[in-house]
Formats: C-alpha cells, structure tokens, sequence
C-alpha cells in the first residue's frame, strides 16, 4: 500500500475515534447534570481540561458554560480537536483514499460529515444529548462498517492500529482529568465513593455495565485496573495497546519487527503496563502516571509515522540490485 | 396539481430522441414512456429526489467555489434516460472504431515519418503550429503500437437526424464515472423498465478498461502493477480517478508517490518501493514530468518520460495524442481515414471552415454572423465566437483574429441539437444534449455500449457544459432483439 494512503487511512480512523470519544464525554456529562441539579461540582471545565487545550479555550470563550464549551467541543472549527474538525478531516482523509476503503465506509464517513454538518447549521443550540448519541452510533456504524466489508490488509490494519492507539490515549486522558477532579472532593481512596461521579466516569467510556460485571462495586483501584490495565475490555489502554499492536505486527513493515521502532515502542510499553499494578499506579501518582503513559503513546505515534509513512529517499541497496537484476 | 407525464409534451419542431413529432414514441422508448406515464402522480418527483440524496451520500459531489461554508452540489441529474436503439448503435459503434483506428494510425506517422504530410494530405503548414504536437515523442514507439487507449468522442444529433461527430477527446477523457454510477442509481430506481427495456449492460467498463491496460504492460511481469495517477483531490475530475481506481482495484497515486530509479518508476508503499508497469494517467502532458515538459510542475514525476521512452513503463493515453484534438486537424479526420484505412467515414464530421484554406476563410470572414468560430486549441467554450448570439462587435475583434493568424481558427454551422424530454418542475421540456461515448483501444477497439448524455438544463440553452448549468442523463442501448446476455469478459 502507498505510504500516502496508509498514513491517511491511519489518520481517518483516528479522527473518527477523537470525535466519538469527544461526542461520548458531552453526552455523559449532560444526563450527569440532569442526575444532580443541585449539585455544584463545576462539570465543563475538566472536559476541557481532559483537551490539554484549556488555554485555546480561555483566549476564545472565557467562561466555562454549557454552552461555551459544547460549541469549542463540537462545532468550533478553529480548534482542532471538535468533532465538527475531526470529522471533516476524516472525510476529507477518506476522499483521497476513496479507492483503498470500501464504498460502504466512503459512504457511512460521507453520512457523518453531512449530519454534523446539519446539525451546525441547526437553529437548535447547543445541541441537545441525542445528537451526541448519533455521532457515537455514526462512528460505531463506521468501525463496524470496517470491519465487516475490509480485508484484514495493510488498510485495515492501519486503520485498527489508528483507532486503537487514539483510544488508549482518550481513555487514559479522562481517567487522568476525572480523577483529579472527583478526588478533591473526598477524603478516603479507599472507601466506596459516589456511585454517580465514578459511574460518570465509566459511561463516558461506556464501560459502566462491563465494568459491573467484572468488580461488581467501586472502588478508584479498581476503576484504574480496569480502565487502564484491562486486557479484555475493549476500551481499557491496555487492550487497545495489544490491538494496535497486534495490527502494526500483521502490516509487517520494511524491516523485520525486532527492528520495527513502532512496534519496539508499543511493546516497551506494554511490559511496563504488565509490571504494574493499580495500587501503584495510585502510590506513585495518577496524574504522572498519566503524563508517563501519554509520552509513550506520542512516541509510538512518531514512530509509526517514521516505520510507514515517511519513506522518503531511494535506498541505494534496491538501485544496486535493480542494476543486478537489468544485466 | 398535475403528475409528471407525456401527454401535453411538445417537440417543438426539434429532433426529439425520444418521440416523433406526432408525439408519438420512437422505436425502443415505447416501454419506457408507458412506463412513466403510468407511475403515480407525485411518484417520478420522489424518485429523482431520492436519487439526488443518494448522488450526495454517495460524495459525487462538487464544491461550489467562493462559498466560504464549503457547500457542496451534486452534479444534476435527470431521471429521464436518452434511449438509442440497436440498429443505430451498431452504426454509432461502427463509426467510432473505424475512426480511433485512423487517428492511431495518425498519431503514430506524425512522429514517425508523417506520410501523410509527404503525400499533400495533411498541410505541413498545419502540423507544424500544432501547439500540442509534442517533439519530445518523435520516434517514441508505445507499447503494442497504441498511443489513444481511453478517447471520449463527443457526438450530436442535428435537425436533420444525422449523428456527427463534435469532436476527439484524447487526452483525458473524463465523465465515465457518471455514466457508470447513473447507472447503478437509475436500476435502483426504476427496475421494472430495465428488464422490460432489455437495455446493454456498462458495468463493464472497468473490466475492459484493466483488461486494456494490462494489455499494455512492457515488462516481463505475469500480473503487472497498474496505477491510475491523479493530480490530486482539487482537480475537478479526482472523483472520477478515486472510483476508477477502486473499480480496478489498483492503487490511485500522486506524483509525490512515484519515483524514477535507472528508468524504472517505483510507488513508495509502507512496504517499500514497488515497481510499476503501467500508469493510467489523468494529468495533462505538459504537468506529467517537470524533466521533459514544465519545469514549474509540481504534479508530476521527473524522470517520467525517460523511463517511458525507454520502454520500462507504459502511459495511457500516451503523451502526444492531443495532437488530435486540434480542432484544425479533427477537420482532417475524415481524410485520414480514406488515406489510411481505405474507407468511407461511418461518422461525418460536423461540417467546418478551415481559416487556413482562403476559401473557407473569405467565406467564414463573410458569414460571422452565422457561424461558430473555435480556436484550435482551446477548450471548454473558451475562445468561441457563436455568430447569431454576438455583437457586430465581437465579430469585428474575430475578424481581427482570423486574419492575424488562419491556422488558429476554424468554423462550423450553428447547430439545433437534438432534445430528450427533461424534468422542470410539474411537468416535461425538452432541453438539447449531445454525447459522449468512451471507446477503448487494447488489443482491439471497444465502445462501450451506453455513454455520458449531457444535458442543457437551461431552456434554448445549447451548453451542455456543468460548469454552465449542464447536467446529465443515462444513456439507453436497447439490447439487439433476441440477445438476452452479452458477454462481459475482456477481450484481451
């Protein structure tokens, strides 16, 4: 597969998976609202501090309303993480590799693009829970889509690999800000905490009901060793980790994999993650945690696009034995 | 208010491809306007709409320019098919083949030994400021002696219910995505009149256009690397490169993706570089290989022509063949087809004034006021006088031209082109289309049995252009009576 196409069906996938998990914390932390109406917990602002884009935020909207932080999260088209953004760039993405997806994915991702693009243009705002509900079915439809009409090649692979590794870093993100947040408020980590600022937590990352269903009760080391060191639940960083992994693996790149640097990265990572407990991880600090963990995803992003896409100069090896090959 | 039918329809003394002037429905269009003219009221609006929903899920879009808000159009389509019979067909079909074999021939002796030249049939004074003849292909011999692979000929129906051709395009015929896509939606939309209707299949068009191109391969290589190289996702036509390449199932490169090595082209994969046989390419000569062409390009692959030249990859359409096009030399084509083939031309020509020949030219400087006058080499109505619309003005200023420079200007009779009933609001108008057919050329010419049929939405309008509020229809072969299957295996 051309370096290009793979590089832009990485990023589609991507982009997809950013506007899904962007759509599912508004959505969340609207009928969390609707769950406490007396409660003054301010619910805008760790959303925009799990963007790491607070300063965007307070140069273009000041104030951390309702109102203000669903527009800058979905529609503002200057900030480049909204969903109205990473939608656009996936479609815009997926135009230009319109031949290597299915026409089936072309037309969902197109689908999607347009229903955002209605509801922007909507006298309704800001848009109300069920809209992001739809941008959460759309994305869904699409990977779906992917998987049920994709040969599991180079395409598909990237695609996986893309949307697994944006997934552990949106998961491990809002683990990061909720909890900082949530803990202000209490005083003993070891006591079950408010069922309804965790469970917020879990939906936002549609793990509540699994979740019930491995521990049963909450507790912050378990949330963590869930959500994070998880190797069986689709949205825990772990998973999404041996995911991505197991995709860069099948794509095989143009060195061997004991020399492949992405997949180096991704399983330096992944020993760290098995030689590390949730109790740990809350001993020696969530947030720095948190921080560690993103470096090395950021790392494996570099490394993929250096493995895959960045090919760039003629290697003299292959000219010589092309010169071999003419004689 | 009133369903969409036939019954008040008028041809308004124009060739109506689909019913006589009695009003009465021509050979093959019978069951179709039975059809429509039976379906409920409001049912043919619904139908057209839902056709545009799905034109736009389906991303056939263009974005308007200027709008800030990127908002996006679909090119509009009319549900009413253009419906040719068989016999007619075969003559259509006929006519293109003989005629893409001569300009191969043609193209092949200009940059060999321009016979025709010698033996006083082509002018020498007109080859020589052919701004698109290329000396960088003199001596070039293409794979298997093929230089036209993909040509859409653009055809009309005048008043007097002959097919003339329009004009070659060799270069890089665009439109067939259309056809294929109206396709699909129009079986979607409308199935019971296909099958009653017995209309030739075009879903194989990319099996011949692949079975032509791997035809081509000059390498020893059992299953050859073929790509379609686009000049990327703001040309206007990229829709149509993504979906051809998808429908081949080959990869759809930009210039950036290639790369020549010792006269090999090479794709840059996450696997590597991957060697390439044979590229189908939709970008202009001139932007193809800023070593051989524009230095200024910044779209196509250095080396390029080199490696062509030397046979290790093969190009479609090969460079070179918009030497054609010259609407001068398409004066010629019926004389290249007595010199070279020995036969009658199955297709006239539009009747045409060459500037160049004093005769014609005192004529046409006499009768501006009539006439259409074309430079040779431009395109998409640009440097087009229509007589009967212009200023005393205008004819004055292209006076001025034709005199300044004959070779570059040619003149044709204003036509009345043939109308098909089209949807406007409650009811049926005629609106005038031409047509654009695509013939392949592999081991043996192959038209294929339908074509682009654009459509003037404009009332009287006669530019069937989308950029001028064109449109387009599906186009209706009428299988021949009694063949139920047709064979849709290349011929390679």
């Amino acid at each position: 597969m051309l370096s290009r196409v793979a590089n832009s069906i990485y990023w589609m996938s991507r982009y997809v998976e950013r506007a899904e998990s962007v759509a599912r914390f508004i959505e969340v932390t609207l009928n969390f609202i609707l769950d406490q109406p007396d409660h003054d917990v301010e619910q805008w602002e760790p959303l925009v501090r799990a963007t790491g884009d607070e300063e965007y935020f307070n140069e273009h909207y000041g104030a951390y309303t309702a109102a203000n932080v669903q527009q800058f999260l979905t529609f503002d088209t200057d900030y480049h993480s909204s969903v109205r953004t990473s939608i656009s760039n996936a479609r815009e993405n997926a135009r230009t590799v319109c031949e290597a997806i299915s026409s089936e994915a072309w037309e969902q991702l197109n689908s999607f693009y347009h229903f955002v693009r209605a509801a922007e243009r909507s006298p309704q705002q800001p848009p109300n829970a069920g809209f992001y509900d739809d941008v959460v079915q759309h994305s869904y439809h699409l990977g779906g889509i992917l998987d049920a009409t994709m040969t599991r090649d180079t395409g598909w692979n990237f695609a996986n690999a893309g949307r697994f590794l944006e997934r552990a870093d949106k998961t491990s993100r809002i683990l990061d800000v909720k909890y900082f947040t949530l803990l202000r408020n209490v005083s003993d980590m070891n006591t079950t905490f408010d069922d309804l600022l965790w469970s917020s937590v879990l939906r936002s990352v549609s793990s509540f009901e699994m979740f019930r269903k491995r521990y049963h009760t909450l507790t912050v080391e378990r949330i963590v060793d869930f959500l994070i060191l998880d190797s069986k639940f689709p949205r825990a960083v772990r998973y999404s980790l041996q995911q991505a992994r197991h995709s860069l693996s099948e794509v095989d790149g143009p060195v061997a994999e004991f020399q492949n640097e992405a997949i180096l990265q991704t399983d330096a990572l992944l020993d760290r993650l098995d030689a590390t407990s949730a109790r740990q991880i809350i001993d020696g600090g969530m947030h720095e945690f948190v921080d560690s963990l993103q470096h090395s995803l950021n790392m494996i992003g570099e490394a993929v696009h250096e493995t895959y896409f960045a090919l760039k100069a003629f290697p003299a090896t292959q000219s010589q034995s092309q010169m071999q090959t003419q004689s | 208010m009133p369903g969409l039918t036939f019954k008040n329809y008028q041809t308004d003394n124009f060739y109506d491809e689909l019913f006589y002037p009695e009003g009465i429905p021509r050979p093959g269009a019978e069951l179709l306007v039975d059809a429509i003219d039976q379906l409920p009221a409001s049912e043919l609006r619904l139908r057209q709409e839902a056709i545009s929903r799905a034109l736009l899920r389906m991303g056939i879009t263009f974005t308007v320019y200027g709008d800030e808000s990127g908002t996006e159009k679909i090119f509009p389509f009319d549900v009413i098919p253009r419906v040719v019979e068989a016999i007619e067909w075969n003559h259509i079909e006929a006519g293109l083949k003989q005629r893409i074999k001569a300009l191969n021939l043609f193209i092949d002796d200009i940059y060999h030994d321009q016979n025709i030249v010698k033996d006083g049939v082509l002018p020498a004074e007109i080859l020589k400021k052919a701004k698109s003849f290329r000396p960088q292909c003199v001596g070039v011999n293409p794979p298997k002696g093929i230089w036209c692979h993909i040509t859409g000929t653009d055809l009309i129906r005048h008043t007097d219910g002959a097919i003339y051709v329009l004009e070659d395009n060799l270069r890089c015929p665009s439109g067939v995505s259309y056809v294929l896509q109206n396709r699909m939606i129009m079986k979607r939309s409308f199935p019971q009149i296909f099958a009653d209707s017995k209309v030739r299949p075009v879903v194989g068009y990319a099996t011949q256009l692949y079975a032509t191109l791997a035809h081509l391969c000059p390498n020893d290589v059992a299953d050859p690397t073929i790509v379609v190289l686009t000049p990327g996702i703001y040309n206007s036509a990229y829709y149509e490169h993504s979906f051809l390449a998808q429908q081949m199932g080959v990869a759809l490169v930009q210039g950036e993706d290639l790369v020549v090595q010792d006269d090999f082209v090479y794709m840059r994969t996450t696997h590597g570089f991957q060697q390439v046989d044979v590229i189908y390419r939709r970008i202009d000569d001139d932007f193809m290989d800023p070593k051989a062409f524009r230095k200024d390009s910044m779209l196509g692959v250095p080396g390029l022509m080199q490696a062509y030249r030397n046979g290790r990859v093969a190009l479609a359409n090969a460079p070179g063949t918009g030497v054609a096009d010259d609407k001068v030399i398409y004066a010629y084509v019926p004389d290249m087809i007595k010199y070279y083939l020995n036969e009658v031309p199955g297709l006239p020509n539009v009747q045409t004034y060459v500037c160049d020949r004093p005769d014609d030219r005192a004529y046409v400087l006499e009768h501006l006021d009539e006439l259409v006058v074309k430079a040779a080499n431009e395109a998409g109505g640009y440097g087009m006088l229509i007589g009967p619309h212009s200023t005393k003005e205008e004819q004055g200023k292209f006076a001025e031209l034709i005199k300044a420079d004959p070779r570059n200007y040619v003149a044709q009779p204003t036509l009345a082109l043939s109308r098909v009933p089209t949807v406007v609001g409650d009811h049926f108008e005629g609106r005038h289309v031409d047509l654009r057919p695509y013939i392949l050329y592999g081991k043996t010419p192959w038209v294929l049995p339908g074509g682009l049929t654009r459509v003037a939405l404009k009332k009287g309008s006669l530019v069937v252009n989308s950029s001028q509020g064109g449109g387009s229809k599906d186009t209706w072969v009428i299988g021949h009576p009694g063949t139920e299957v047709e064979p849709q295996e290349a011929t390679v």
